[in-house]
């Protein structure tokens, strides 16, 4: 196992550990500021779009919006199960057997 | 301390459903792992020592993608933060938790856990609320681990598992995750503005793209708010 990867992953776990402790462990007398927190509240959400669009509209980093891309139908499936029901495994179970579908038609 | 047990099992049975739900991912995980190139034992190491689902799923196409050290940890900060906020909710009720204890507790701090143990405040009060913590936390914790070790042992050899598009697990649980969330003006134009932006920027290098698709969302969600705080004080009689 190389010195780089090591390296990811100790930076990694400090990075985590970090966030997870502040208060927990270090922060008896810490306190956000209000507006921090309402902004911290939009971390989800912009990070996990940001990771899920480039992925679906162009996977491999070849743009393609056709409806013969599985990766965007199985994400366009995913989203809108989860949307309507709320259940995450529901909406991935069904959502991987559309895109395994589409990608054994095409 | 024999009598803390039973509350500690409780606290595991009450992660059980949650531990179910991510197996499959800590297998993807390993699997995907392995055909990323790290070896079995590196993929297991992560998950003993990161312990963060989404971090470590994102670490994999940034280590392929040959991402600098500092985008790998920055990302993972940026992705993690989330916890902060689940640090800062369970810190008045760990204040009287001994040190050590209460350094185990953050390390083992996830969505799933931190979900049960909300719950267990909100039905059962504080009282025992670090036996049954671990309980919880543990059993999540060697789940995760055990199941990451399987995929990155077994997951090759399984032949096409990995041609199954198992990438595709991840982006699904993405969407179907923040999908829900979806149901108000403002988190639609967070996601509109992190959509936009991660598309447009992700010929950059290093995975910088997704830094910057990151700011841009929550650079709207907090004007909107703003907006909308003013709106509500204008309105004010």
């Amino acid at each position: 196992m190389s010195d780089t990867l090591w390296a990811a992953i100790l930076g990694m776990f400090a990075a985590t550990f970090l966030i997870r402790a502040s208060f927990l462990v270090f922060g008896q007398k810490l306190r956000f500021p209000p507006a921090v927190v309402q902004a911290l509240a939009h971390v989800p959400v912009a990070v996990l779009t940001a990771i899920v669009v480039p992925e679906a509209i162009a996977p491999g980093g070849q743009l393609s919006l056709a409806l013969t891309n599985p990766y965007l139908v199985g994400t366009v499936v995913a989203g809108l199960i989860a949307w309507k029901s709320g259940r995450t495994l529901t909406a991935v179970i069904i959502s991987f057997a559309v895109f395994g579908l589409l990608r054994w038609l095409t | 301390m024999q009598t803390k047990i039973p509350i500690a099992l409780a606290g595991a049975r009450d992660t059980l459903p949650l531990a179910i739900g991510t197996t499959p991912f800590a297998i993807i995980f390993g699997t995907l792992a392995v055909a990323a190139g790290l070896p079995p034992i590196a993929a297991v190491a992560m998950s003993a020592i990161v312990f963060a689902g989404s971090a470590q799923f994102i670490s994999l196409s940034l280590i392929g993608g040959g991402a600098a050290l500092p985008v790998i940890w920055l990302t993972t900060f940026v992705i993690n933060l989330r916890h902060a906020l689940y640090s800062a909710t369970l810190q008045p009720v760990a204040r009287d938790w001994p040190l050590p204890w209460r350094v185990l507790s953050a390390f083992w701090l996830t969505d799933e856990c931190f979900a049960v143990i909300e719950r267990r405040l909100q039905t059962a009060g504080e009282a025992d609320a670090l036996p049954y913590y671990l309980g919880s936390t543990l059993f999540f914790y060697l789940n995760w681990i055990l199941w990451t070790a399987v995929g990155a042992l077994v997951g090759h050899q399984i032949p096409g598992l990995a041609a199954l598009g198992l990438d595709f697990a991840m982006i699904a649980t993405f969407a179907a995750m923040v999908a829900p969330q979806l149901k108000t003006s403002t988190p639609v134009a967070v996601a509109l503005a992190a959509g936009s932006v991660a598309w447009l920027a992700h010929p950059l290098p290093y995975k910088l793209g997704l830094l910057l698709a990151a700011l841009a969302g929550v650079a709207t969600g907090v004007m909107l708010d703003y907006r909308q705080r003013r709106v509500a004080v204008e309105d004010r009689p």
